[in-house]
């Protein structure tokens, strides 16, 4: 058992790690280019170029809440009501500030430039060129997707699901479910939305038809979830063991069972999928972290678990790096190539 | 010892002086940081750092149980407060008149993420003592703030006459015998009496003992002085209580010296939280096994049950089971035979 959990039988990268200690929580990893960004808790981004330069940039006066990012910047939101735009150089800029001087609860990037976040029961959709629109929802929104194609946005909120088509003049379409919906994501053909709920499941629908469907069966609230490149599999948190619901076929996971692979003690906090292999990275409670191949469910340690829970993951988009941040602020930056 | 946050919340009907103790709190020299929820639309001037507006939001599990509800605004506002963890040392979450304490205790066991970084203290519930009378009688909030406590203030005492006192102290009682009492103005009160009371806390949960031990209340008829002797004996002020009955909310308090089977005792109070969830608003036992030398402790909100193992029964101690149950016309004679059944 205790062999197994060790990970001491594993092929191992973990010496390849240029390792870094923030001085807060790490909640979220980024790359830009080949610099590794690490969102903290409060406050400030932490930059690790690829030369190993460390720098700190403040973004918010306050807590960091939420984050996303595209090739060429890192969207950030705060409880200090502030949207801020963080590119490569570390140059920022505030893109919006709530009226009311809500909390930013979530950011999404969308195609062509396109930033949406929501504070409370509003969300905002800009356009890299265009106005701001804005759309109320019943509750507050729990979580922002973008669709792949066209300006089209999944907001999550309780007992469903609205998709707002922004440029439209259409009424938003609603997908309800009962329950919490605290995250959204589309599927990279724009098939299938998935949303995490309150409870220990994820629900999805089939857009064509709007088809439900249930997975479930987690022992803990799913609160990172990813379709892999190709988006042939959803990759998934909330258990022991890597879940993997497989979305290759018409049906999505209708009636399938999910491949479960790398299974541990601790729990999987965290996944990232590799952005061009069928590869998943997991970081798990105890600051695990193992790269997972989806085919045959080989396993490569990535970093030892023997700390505190690892929270943030994210692949460089070449795939050759990957960002680790835990809850005591230890991070690094695994090179792979 | 766990460095989970520890979070008071604070309910009370329109008036009865939620704020006034919140500030009372604040800013009292304690050198504690506190962060503060609280209800968006509610009263202002609250003067603190750490200010987070709620909206209220109660949620309904989607797993076909009605009582099984959570505070979405809460689940996600402590995980916000917790990247800022350092910056404060407890956080107290203040509700509005109307709220029911319920799905704000429930979110502290059924969210996972605010479960392991933060911990429920107590419920604590300010009741105005010239309109609690009143508010018993036409606000089932209000009374269901007074049965869900673990402390209650009996606040604004300078403007009733003694004798009204009584009588509402005697009204509480009836529906909340367990609750730590306080007479206060102006929310007057040592903080240590409202602040780390670890009333969820299964380690504490040491006594079962009703604080109002009047004439003719047939449950309860001992008295811990050991127990007791710290504290003000506000009861004992009144000489002959009376004694109310409250029609709808009750609690039993049940007791045997003969061991449980365990086998039998969980699969019943399973069923009967299962059954009764919605009407049970709280439950508490200490529990002596068949075969089992430490105490088993539990705890319910509704029909969520949390319970382990305590610690091993002490020499000359009294193994004994107790179990309390608070809540809205409970099937007492359904509770008392079923707990008989249990023993081994």
């Amino acid at each position: 058992m205790s062999a197994t959990d060790t990970r001491a039988d594993i092929p191992s990268v973990a010496e390849r790690t240029r390792p870094l200690k923030a001085e807060a929580p790490v909640v979220a990893a980024h790359f830009l280019g080949q610099t590794a960004i690490f969102v903290l808790g409060e406050e400030a981004l932490l930059f690790l170029s690829r030369a190993g330069e460390a720098r700190t940039i403040p973004v918010h006066d306050g807590a960091i809440l939420t984050s996303a990012a595209d090739a060429s910047r890192i969207v950030t939101g705060g409880d200090d009501g502030k949207v801020v735009a963080t590119d490569a150089e570390g140059k920022s800029i505030t893109l919006a500030s709530d009226a009311k001087h809500r909390w930013i609860d979530h950011v999404a990037v969308g195609p062509a430039g396109a930033v949406a976040w929501s504070a409370g029961r509003e969300a905002f959709v800009r356009a890299a060129k265009g106005a701001e629109r804005t759309l109320a929802v019943p509750s507050t929104a729990g979580g922002l997707a973008f669709a792949p194609k066209g300006l089209r946005l999944a907001v999550a909120h309780y007992n469903g699901v609205t998709l707002w088509f922004v440029n439209a003049q259409s009424e938003p379409d609603v997908l309800q479910w009962k329950g919490s919906h605290l995250g959204a994501r589309m599927s990279p053909d724009g098939r299938f939305l998935v949303t995490s709920m309150q409870e220990p499941a994820l629900h999805g629908w089939r857009l064509a038809d709007r088809k439900d469907m249930r997975m479930s069966g987690y022992s803990a609230r799913v609160r990172s979830f990813e379709f892999t490149a190709g988006g042939k599999w959803l990759a998934t948190s909330g258990s022991n063991q890597l879940v993997l619901w497989p979305f290759q076929g018409k049906d999505g996971p209708m009636g399938k069972t999910p491949r479960i692979l790398a299974p541990a003690q601790p729990q999987i906090e965290v996944v990232a999928c590799h952005p061009k292999q069928e590869v998943v990275a997991a970081g798990y409670t105890d600051g695990l972290v193992l790269l997972v191949r989806i085919e045959d469910g080989a396993e490569v340690l990535a970093r030892k678990g023997a700390g505190a829970p690892i929270t943030a993951l994210a692949w460089s988009a070449s795939g050759t790096a990957l960002a680790f941040g835990a809850e005591d602020g230890e991070a690094g930056v695994v090179d792979l190539g | 010892m766990s460095d989970k946050v520890p979070v008071t919340v604070l309910t009370g009907y329109l008036g009865a002086g939620k704020t006034t103790l919140l500030n009372r709190i604040l800013s009292e020299p304690h050198g504690r940081k506190y962060a503060v929820i609280v209800n968006e639309f509610g009263e202002i001037g609250i003067d603190n750092d750490l200010v987070v507006g709620a909206d209220e939001e109660v949620f309904e599990m989607n797993n076909g149980c009605v009582c099984c509800t959570v505070r979405g605004d809460l689940v996600r506002i402590i995980d916000g407060l917790m990247r800022r963890k350092g910056k404060f040392d407890a956080i107290i979450v203040e509700t509005t008149g109307l709220a029911d304490p319920a799905p704000v205790a429930q979110t502290f066991f059924m969210d996972d993420n605010v479960g392991r970084k933060a911990k429920l203290d107590a419920v604590v519930t300010v009741a105005d003592a010239k309109w609690l009378n009143e508010r018993l009688k036409d606000a089932p909030e209000a009374k269901n703030q007074i049965a869900f406590a673990d402390v209650i203030l009996l606040n604004k005492t300078d403007l009733v006459a003694p004798d009204e006192l009584s009588e509402v102290e005697a009204r509480i009682r009836g529906i909340n015998p367990y609750a730590k009492l306080h007479r206060t103005e102006r929310c007057k009160v040592a903080l240590p009496e409202v602040l780390g009371r670890n009333a969820f806390d299964l380690d504490r949960i040491l006594e079962i003992e009703p604080e109002f031990l009047g004439d003719g209340d047939h449950h309860h008829h001992e008295h811990d002085d050991a127990h007791e002797q710290d504290h003000d004996h506000h009861h004992h002020h009144g000489g002959g209580l009376k004694h109310y009955h409250d029609e709808e909310i009750q609690s039993v308090s049940l007791k045997t010296e003969r061991p449980l089977d365990p086998d039998k005792f969980f699969p019943w109070v399973q069923q009967l939280v299962q059954t009764e969830g919605l009407n049970i608003l709280r439950c508490k036992g200490i529990l002596s096994l068949k075969g089992d030398d430490a105490r088993f402790v539990f705890q319910g909100v509704h029909m969520i049950l949390d319970g382990d193992h305590q610690r091993p029964w002490q020499q000359g101690e009294k193994r004994e089971s107790r179990i309390v149950f608070i809540g809205r016309n409970l099937p007492m004679d359904r509770i008392r035979e079923g707990f008989a059944a249990c023993a081994a």
